[in-house]
């Protein structure tokens, strides 16, 4: 695949380099075989962010859990730095589609945030450090008493966002993060996300079924067909770097980035059923 | 699968941890822990008054039915005389004695049966070849009455606290162990995934992750346990004859002291009722930040 960005921002991981090839996943289930992704190969440079767009069911999920090492691919392989990815790799966090059920109801917000850094053996001190950096960066230093449970939506996902940024991950993947916040949340989210990759200077690959959403967030937008999915458009989204939800929409580069992933997103919808008109289908 | 756990112990974990996770969580902002609202506190005071009012009214029926000839003064003595008696026992030392051998027979049986239910339902639990395994025996030996173990017990163990015991640990170990198994398999598949992307060890996912969504679970069991030990307790007891109050009732019947006998029962009754009250103090107090005790607080 070509478009890896090679202008990586703030510092360069090289171990931050994530490859995907020929990654294929078949669910088997009882009397029941899916295949969820049928062949996916791309790279995403250190340092990148990447946007994945495809139809809901395309195995967005499915795709994240491999390279995050949760699933193990039926066919391929994903390769982090120079290593294979055989289980979850250090230095990578995900902030999952479900983050309600992520956050552990049991512990208060600052433990959620502090437990993945007492796993990875940090000092005490270091720890509480980290901890109210990140929700401070979040905008929720004041929260770290209360519960999951007590906070809203919106403040449960910043959470979840501050334990991956707390973390001090090479690597972060998000799974629709913002899918069930409301507007105005959601931009802030998505501003939050760039500012922070942006300070951090770690790889993302981040999904959604948002096209607005991938065109302001990406430095590219990977557009995944419809299940059994392949890896159908890959644009390099050369807006400036620093983007302003009102300003950066109203460019007339942002209509057209976004006109052009609307119709390879409305093209993968598609995509199989002309592949299987030609005589190349064996859709489940 | 919980479904299925239900219908097997007949009685639904009284806490059931899916419903903790609320898709939409109140969009309120970090309040404190909901106090008794006014309309909880109203309600909380007729609740205990009629409490009262039903024990009160259970007494009287139970004063009149033998005083107005409805049935034999012989085989239900006036509540007034049962009263009698108990203020008897309360002043011997046998009775003491009694007692507390009942609450050590079902305090160690109980302390046993939950920590072996414990710990082999995590294990069990935890692996999927042990689990599919052991299913089929714990079917089996489950529904096995624990009274029905009586001849082995004073075989083996003779009429002594060990055969209580046994007795009492084999009926209070399955409410626990297929609680803790229920808990295990409600681990919700998100939390683990989380917890194994973020590199948890075995121990610290059981730690951080199995073990708090099991404690709902374990809560219910151990009150469940807790109560068949009591039952399993004083039966023993009864039948056996080992010492405690049950060997006492059977005492006081065979000497036909019936006053003195009911009065053993409203004891035995009333440390049911402790039993109760204790298990769900150490539920609230465990699981303040489950959903079942935080709605709770705010109903
Ligand atoms: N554990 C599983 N077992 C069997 N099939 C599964 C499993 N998880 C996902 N699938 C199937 O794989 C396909 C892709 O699912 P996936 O969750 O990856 O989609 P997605 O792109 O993330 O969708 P959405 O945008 O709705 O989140 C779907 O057809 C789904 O039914
Ligand atoms: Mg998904």
């Amino acid at each position: 695949m070509t478009g890896t960005k090679a202008a990586a921002p703030a510092t360069e991981y090289s171990a931050g380099a994530l490859a995907v090839r020929g990654v294929r996943k078949v669910y088997q289930g009882s009397g029941r075989t899916v295949e969820a992704v049928r062949d996916l190969t791309f790279t995403v440079g250190a340092g990148d962010l990447a946007c994945i767009v495809g139809p809901s069911g395309a195995g967005k999920t499915t795709l994240l859990k491999c390279v995050a090492g949760l699933l193990a691919p039926t066919s391929g392989e994903v390769r982090l730095g120079d290593a294979r990815v055989q289980g979850p790799p250090p230095g990578m966090a995900v902030v999952f589609q479900e983050y309600g059920r992520s956050l552990f109801p049991w512990m208060t917000v600052g433990a959620n945030v502090e437990l993945p850094l007492k796993q990875k053996k940090i000092g005490k001190a270091e720890r509480a450090a980290l901890v109210a950096q990140a929700l401070d960066s979040v905008g929720l230093q004041d929260a770290p008493a209360a519960y999951p449970w007590q906070l809203s939506g919106g403040m449960q996902q910043r959470v979840a966002i501050a334990r991956a940024i707390a973390y001090e991950p090479k690597v972060l993947l998000m799974d629709e993060p913002f899918a069930a916040v409301d507007a105005q949340t959601r931009a802030e989210l998505e501003d939050l996300t760039r500012s922070l990759w942006r300070k951090l200077g770690m790889t993302v690959l981040f999904v959604t079924h948002d096209i607005d959403e991938a065109v302001y967030l990406g430095e590219r937008v990977l557009v995944l067909s419809a299940s059994p999915t392949v890896v159908m458009e890959d644009i390099d989204v050369d807006l400036p770097a620093e983007r302003e939800q009102l300003t950066t929409r109203a460019l007339p580069r942002f209509a057209e980035l976004r006109a052009a992933v609307y119709g390879h997103v409305q093209r993968a919808k598609t995509f199989h059923s002309a592949a299987a008109a030609a005589g190349a289908g064996d859709r489940p | 699968m919980r479904v299925h756990q239900r219908a097997d112990t007949g009685r639904p974990p009284a806490l059931s941890p899916a419903a903790d996770r609320p898709p939409d969580p109140p969009a309120t902002a970090v309040p404190a822990p909901a106090a008794p609202s006014a309309a909880a506190r109203l309600r909380a005071v007729p609740d205990a008054a009629l409490g009262v009012l039903g024990i009160v009214l259970f007494a009287a029926v139970l004063e009149l039915l033998p005083r107005l000839g409805a049935v034999p003064a012989k085989y239900l003595p006036p509540f007034s005389e049962m009263l009698g008696a108990l203020g008897d026992e309360l002043g011997s030392g046998a009775f003491w004695t009694a007692l507390l051998d009942t609450v050590e027979g079902w305090a160690y049986g109980l302390a046993i049966a939950v920590v072996a239910g414990t710990a082999l339902g995590l294990v069990i639990g935890s692996v999927e070849v042990l689990r599919k395994a052991t299913a089929s025996t714990i079917e089996f030996l489950r529904p096995i009455p624990s009274v029905a173990l009586i001849p082995l017990a004073v075989l083996v163990l003779g009429t002594g606290l060990g055969s209580t015991l046994l007795l009492v640990v084999y009926a209070a170990f399955w409410p626990v162990l297929l609680q803790v198994l229920g808990g295990v398999r409600d681990v919700d598949p998100v939390a683990r995934d989380t917890a194994v992307g973020y590199g948890f060890s075995p121990w610290a996912r059981l730690r951080h992750v199995v073990w708090p969504t099991t404690l709902p679970y374990l809560m219910t069991g151990l009150r469940l346990a807790a109560s068949v030990a009591l039952i399993l307790t004083v039966s023993s007891q009864l039948i056996i004859g080992s010492p405690g109050l049950g060997s006492e009732i059977a005492r006081a019947q065979s000497s036909n002291a019936i006053p003195r006998m009911y009065a053993l029962v409203l004891v035995a009754g009333a440390l049911g009722v402790c039993v109760n009250v204790l298990a769900r103090a150490l539920e609230r107090r465990v699981l303040s930040w489950h959903t079942s005790v935080r709605t709770e607080a705010r109903a």
